[in-house]
This record gives C-alpha cells, structure tokens and sequence, in this order.
C-alpha cells in the first residue's frame, strides 16, 4: 500500500564532536514516525549535500556548535541549490547568537532552534513544516 | 511517467535514481512504470549480501569493499537496511555513519532504507531497488540487512552471494550449530578477529561445516578472518567474494538463482496487485467488517475467502 514517509538528515558539519544534540533531535523525530538517517561527526558541507540527495530526503538538520553556522549553513544552502536541490528544507540548531538568525534566515535557513528550546518544539516544527517535497510541488 | 527520468537513471544520475528509489520505497504505482522499463537494462551487476548481528561490524566492513572496489574502479551501489520502530513507525538509519568517506565519490550510491515493518532482514523495496542500481550501471551492489539474529535469511533469495558476519564472543559453541542464518552462508568472516576468541570461532564454524557436510559440496564456503576497522583482511574478502560469483556462473548455479528470483519477483507483483484491488474496494467498509468478525457474526477466514471470490468473480466479467 502506498505509504510516503517524511525522511530527514540529520549532519554536524564542521570541526566541533559533540552530537550529543543530534542524536537527541535524531530519536526524537524517530519516536515522531519520521526516518531520520544520521551521518555522524565532521561532515563537509559537500558530504552532507550528496548524502542528503541520495536519501532524497525532504528537509536536512544541521546541529552546530563550533560557532560556524555563518559560514556553513549558507555552504550547505549553496551546495543544494547548484545541485537543483534547494526544495529540501534546512533548518538547524545549535550554540547560535540571537544575532546571527536574520542573517541565516536571510541565506535560506528556514528556521533555527537556540539551546533551552524544548525538543517537543523543534518536532512540531518539523511536523508542521516539513511534507514529503515531491509532492509539495 | 516523465521518459526523461527513465534515461537519467540510465544515465547514472543520483537525482533521478534517489526520486526512483523514493517512489519505489513508498510503493506508488509510477514506480511499476519505472521498474518495467528499465528491466531490460539490469541484470549486470553482482550482488552481494551482508549480514550478521548488530554490531558485528557490517557497516564497516561494507565501507572498506566500498574502498577496494573503488580502486579498481568499480561502480559500487549499496542499500544499507536499518529497523523501523514497530511502535512509532519511525527509524533512525545510521549504517551511513561508516560509510560517509564515500559520500563525494559519484561513482558511489549509497541508499538507507527502514524496513518498514517488513521481516526477513530487508524491507520489502530492496528487492526493487537494486534493480535501480543495477541499471544505473552499479557492478557491485551490496546489500546490508538489519542486525538479525538466527532466522531473517530472506537475503539469499536477493543477493548472488551472501557474507555472514560473525564476532567471537557473542555466545557459547551451541549458538553456532543452529540452523538459520548460518546454513545461508557463502562465505563466513570473522570481524575483531584480533580479539582472543577468533580462531576458536574459525574453528568452530568450520567445524560446524563439516558436521553438516557442507564440505564435501562443490563450494567450500570460506571463513575469513578480518579486522574491519583497520581494513585488515578485506582484499581476502573480496577474493572469496568474486570467487565464489565465478562458481555461480561456471556451475550454472547463477541461472538457477535468477529463475528463483524472476518467480519470487512475479509473486510479489501479483499478491501485492490483488492486495491493492481488494484493499481499495473494501477501504470504506474496512471498519464494519471488522467490527462484524468482532460481534462474532463472521470469522475472519470466512469473510476473507468471501471477499476474494468476489473480486476475482469481477473480473472475470
């Protein structure tokens, strides 16, 4: 019977190793009946775009907290879009200055979730935002 | 069906087998179309299985092939299958992890896949989307399955040649006579093999073999001993593996294999036709019919039987 699920990637780009964030947002979405396919520590903006293309996942979720969301989630949205991808959603999460979201905001990060934000709140985001992206076409 | 999806996947391009791979999963009826016409174009590529406990290293042990394949230049395609949460429905898929040195490698296409609820150690499209890889022009295609324990052995019916991965010291002498996932074997590894129990378990299974005169067949299933993490024992793997497809081809053994596969492939599509023609005529009436078996007025045998007649009454019409 047909059955589309909603499957999203979950990366840490960038040098820093804790993915303590991840793996919580990762079973969270799990026990909210999304599949959620992890990549693990250190992953390069390209690593995570190809990753995310071969999944044909709808929406990606970058956790970051090496303070280089700046210039990595915009390398991500870059990638996406070169490779004809850029209606996969990205949003992410991570040690992010208040400061700094208009401007990521503003590169096409669809929405970013600071630290103190209940887990509960990201995956009602998600649920509400992310649909299967062929068919939201 | 869009005809330029059909020559991008030939084509080798990861969007359009990604968005093949997807419909597939998801069970729409254009991936039918997909699948009808690039049949003519698959049937080239070697598959092989990986399967094993969780955490006996399968994901690592894929990576490293991945590698020794890629040396020698060949196009690799991997379907790497984790377990749905019969609770929620939901899945984390993580066999990527120890795969993702790979990920920028075009010639590399790697797929994770839930199982949704499927039992056998796959999911039910794995079948279908290594039919994708194999006409995208993938060589070797690997197919990882979940962890199993002793009876999820449905990968012998996909794979050409199945890879059973042990670890010593998962359980006494006895875990290794029991019949299931040790009878699929076309080849035995041993991963951790640098942890002192190694050679026991070699002696163990080959032991094993003998006693279920396995060895006096034309293929000797090998036991390799192997360190995953450090790569050790991967080219003797990889041997073994091209080794054992040449047997299947020289021995006749492959032509057998594939008639099994074309008669598990054309069951497939005829249980899951007639479950989707019954299923979308009784879909409204689903909750009365349930709740008459419930009062006890109808058993569900009856009422299935029932049901079925009459569908196949219909179109004999």
């Amino acid at each position: 019977m047909p059955e589309e699920k909603v499957r999203i990637l979950i990366a840490k780009p960038g040098l820093d190793g804790h993915d303590r964030g991840a793996k919580i947002i990762a079973r969270a979405l799990k026990e909210a009946g999304f599949e959620v396919i992890y990549t693990g520590l250190h992953q390069t903006p390209e690593q995570i775009v190809n990753a995310a293309i071969q999944e044909d996942v709808d929406a990606i979720g970058l956790s970051i907290l090496s303070g280089a969301h700046n210039t990595l989630m915009p390398a991500v949205i870059k990638l996406l879009r070169e490779k004809g991808a850029d209606d996969i959603i990205v949003f992410g999460g991570g040690i992010i200055p208040d400061d700094d979201i208009p401007f990521l905001k503003s590169q096409g990060v669809a929405e970013i979730f600071t630290p103190g934000t209940p887990v509960s709140e990201t995956i009602e985001w998600v649920k509400k935002h992310v649909k299967p992206r062929h068919k939201r076409k | 069906m869009d005809s330029s999806l059909i020559e991008k996947i030939l084509s080798g391009d990861d969007v359009a087998t990604a968005r093949a791979l997807r419909m597939i999963d998801d069970e729409l009826p254009e991936a039918r179309e997909i699948l009808k016409k690039i049949y003519p174009y698959t049937g080239k590529a070697h598959i092989i299985g990986i399967t094993g406990a969780p955490g006996a290293g399968k994901s690592t042990l894929v990576s490293k092939l991945i590698e020794l394949y890629r040396k020698k230049s060949l196009k690799v395609g991997v379907i790497a299958v984790d377990p749905t949460s019969p609770f929620t429905g939901g899945a984390i898929l993580g066999d990527r992890i120890r795969m993702q040195s790979h990920s920028t490698d075009p010639e590399v296409f790697i797929r994770s896949v839930a199982t949704r609820g499927h039992l056998g150690g796959l999911s039910k499209s794995a079948w279908e989307m290594v039919k994708v890889l194999d006409a995208m022009g993938k060589e070797k295609i690997i197919v990882e399955t979940v962890g199993v324990g002793q009876d999820e052995v449905e990968i012998i019916g996909l794979a050409h040649t199945s890879v059973v991965v042990l670890v010593p010291g998962l359980g006494d002498d006895i875990q290794a006579i029991k019949a299931g996932i040790l009878e699929i074997a076309d080849i035995f590894v041993v991963n951790k093999a640098d942890r002192p129990e190694a050679n026991r378990l070699v002696k163990e299974i080959e032991f094993m073999l003998e006693m279920a005169g396995i060895k006096d067949k034309e293929w000797q299933p090998p036991v390799i001993k192997t360190i995953a993490t450090k790569g050790e024992g991967i080219e003797e793997l990889a041997v073994a593996i091209d080794n054992h497809f040449e047997y299947l081809k020289k021995s006749g053994k492959l032509k057998e294999k594939i008639r099994m596969q074309l008669e598990k492939e054309f069951e497939n599509t005829i249980t899951s036709l007639i479950k989707e023609k019954i299923y979308r005529k009784i879909q409204e009436k689903m909750e009365s019919l349930i709740s008459k078996m419930e009062n006890g007025e109808v058993d569900p045998i009856t009422l299935g039987e029932k049901i079925t007649r009459e569908l196949l009454k219909e179109e004999e019409k």
